[in-house]
């Protein structure tokens, strides 16, 4: 389990103590805790996002959510990552909580009732990887018009797209 | 009068799916408008589509607004008209060749985004960045924030109504376009830093023309001070409108100005410095307002600290080499390559299969830009392609705060908003 494993990492203080404390509090929807490139990744259970955001926001100063963002793994199982990427200003700290879904019908709690700015983030990944948000106040797609039927950022989705997926204007006005 | 739903009355003939969602999703704000009779046009409640091509929305950003007489009673923003899929390009670039495409997210400021994809790349690839290459770029960064200022300062004016204001402040800009083709031979997209360090060195020409840049814009400056801080038209049309409370302000994610404008000091620049920035002197300027005017006084105060910076930079500019001397990890320089073999051979290597950080590696890397925190968080698959790119634009954060400042205003307001929120769309869209 994670507690071993985070002695072998290198956190600063509020770290440490957001990584002890989560621990200590959800020890068994705690996933895996990482580091890599100097980033801390905090992978948590897909179903207690809410109450561990919750926790985040309230006890351990992340008030600010600067980004949320989907990952396509292309794996078989648990394919979308959705991660998370917030501040604690108090503390000069980043950190980062990832949840893992399924590639079937892709889905997970929307954290907007924690962060208001989680609203746009959460429609960017619905529109670009299909990871469907559950009590999302406005979910639509974006970037992509809601006519269109795919998602682009899913690995599978061709580079140049797909013909005729989009509706175009004529460019030729004189025909009709 | 009838009270009418708003899908009833619309009729698109395009997107159709899109229109009736953007539609429905206002009509879930609770409103309806009133089908007019015979009433008086001016009390009746009516929907205005404003944009995607209109002058003073900054590109092309849609708003749809819900009106009782002049006052927006709810609004909602449709975005994405100018998306480019850069993040689905990345997967398929070397890090190297999608840096150009960095130019073209926020237009108005090339340099720092050139500078937050390299600095990305290089915390990921583990690349050590010469001492003198990290002024250089603090110096472009900071030109570029004085130069995205200036073209919002510009528009915000002319949005508030005064024309010429923005033939001035383009004088200003155009001075900053010569710098950067002296720089790096580009007035625009300029693409001149590179992983590892910069493209190449600053000349004496370059040098002699920032150093003037440095010593006459200070004297610009306070003419516009002059021209607008007590001028009361500018006064109100911008003192308590489009107000963002402080409360509100961390809960929606604005960032760069806007939040500074609401009393948090917050500036990657001084909570992870990166380059160079722990060893300049300056201050980050607040205001506790969060009204359009705040925004104003805060960017206004950001380019004076900006002159600071880059005169610190020119000051401390070590001598030294501009790019690292690893051919396996950026461009050897062009003398290499011109007069060696292995140089022609890293040349190609490095154009073909580029740097290649390690497999499963994860990580982000934020940037202070002109507009605010613009983060790139890279995962590699240990290939010369990153597996994923995400890049965290600001004005993309930004323009989610219009959304909910809009509500309540009065619809003459809403260019003037949006001027102070000064987003881009090329940046928002992605």
């Amino acid at each position: 389990m994670t507690p071993d494993l985070s002695m072998s990492l290198e956190l600063s203080e509020h770290l440490q103590k957001t990584v002890d404390h989560l621990s200590e509090n959800f020890s068994d929807k705690l996933v895996h805790v990482y580091q890599s490139s100097g980033d801390t990744f905090i992978v948590v259970d897909a179903d207690s996002i809410l109450e561990i955001s919750k926790y985040l926001k309230e006890e351990l100063h992340y008030i600010f959510l600067s980004d949320v963002f989907g990952i396509d793994r292309y794996t078989s199982d648990e394919r979308f990552e959705v991660v998370y990427n917030l501040l604690s200003l108090k503390h000069r700290q980043r950190v980062f909580v990832k949840i893992r879904c399924e590639e079937e019908n892709p889905e997970v709690h929307s954290v907007v009732p924690i962060w208001k700015a989680a609203n746009w983030f959460e429609r960017e990944v619905y529109d670009m990887f299909g990871v469907y948000f559950r009590n999302h106040p406005d979910l639509r797609r974006i970037y992509m018009p809601e006519d269109f039927e795919y998602f682009p950022l899913r690995k599978e989705f061709p580079l140049l797209g797909i013909p005729g997926s989009i509706e175009l204007p004529s460019t030729t006005p004189d025909t009709d | 009068m009838k009270l009418k739903d708003i899908q009833s009355k619309v009729k698109p003939t395009f997107f159709k799916e899109h229109q009736r969602k953007l539609y429905q999703s206002l009509e879930d704000k609770h409103t309806t408008i009133e089908e007019m009779d015979d009433g008086d046009p001016l009390t009746t409640k009516m929907v205005l589509n404003m944009g995607p091509q209109h002058p003073a929305t900054h590109g092309v950003l849609r708003l749809v607004l819900q009106l009782d007489g002049e006052t927006i009673e709810k609004t909602k923003v449709d975005i994405g008209y100018l998306h480019r899929g850069v993040e689905k390009i990345a997967e398929n670039k070397t890090y190297q060749e999608f840096m150009p495409y960095t130019d073209r997210m926020d237009y108005l400021s090339p340099y720092s985004n050139n500078v937050a994809l390299c600095t990305a790349v290089e915390k990921i690839a583990n690349v050590e960045v010469p001492e003198r290459a990290h002024y250089i770029r603090m110096i472009g960064c900071e030109l570029a924030r004085i130069s995205s200022h200036l073209l919002w300062l510009g528009t915000m004016v002319m949005d508030a109504g005064a024309v010429s204001f923005f033939i001035w402040t383009f004088k200003e800009r155009e001075k900053i376009y010569d710098i950067m083709d002296r720089i790096g031979g580009h007035r625009f997209t300029i693409s001149h830093a590179r992983i590892g360090g910069v493209a190449n060195d600053l000349t004496d020409e370059a040098t002699g023309a920032i150093k003037e840049f440095v010593e006459t814009f200070p004297k610009e400056l306070k003419d516009y001070h002059k021209l607008l801080d007590r001028n009361r038209i500018f006064i109100e049309r911008n003192e308590a409108v489009g107000v963002l409370k402080t409360e509100d302000a961390i809960e929606i994610g604005a960032t760069g100005p806007v939040l500074r404008a609401c009393g948090y000091p917050v500036d990657i620049r001084k909570f992870s410095p990166y380059a160079r920035y722990s060893e300049v002197d300056f201050d980050i300027p607040t205001r506790l307002e969060g009204d359009n005017l705040a925004r104003y006084f805060v960017r206004m105060e950001e380019m004076h600290e900006s002159i600071r910076i880059v005169e610190q930079c020119l000051e401390k500019l070590p001598k030294g080499p501009i790019r690292m001397d690893d051919a396996k990890k950026s461009y050897p320089s062009k003398d290499e390559v011109y007069y060696s073999m292995e140089g022609m051979i890293h040349d190609f290597m490095m154009t073909d299969t580029g740097i290649c950080p390690p497999d499963g590696a994860e990580s982000y890397h934020a940037v202070e830009s002109p507009k605010g925190e613009l983060g790139y968080y890279i995962q590699s698959d240990g290939t010369g392609h990153p597996w994923r790119l995400k890049i965290n634009a600001p004005s993309y954060t930004n323009l989610q705060v219009l959304e909910n400042i809009l509500d309540g205003e009065m619809v003459a307001d809403t260019v003037v908003i949006i001027g102070g929120m000064d987003p881009v769309l090329g940046e928002a869209d992605k």
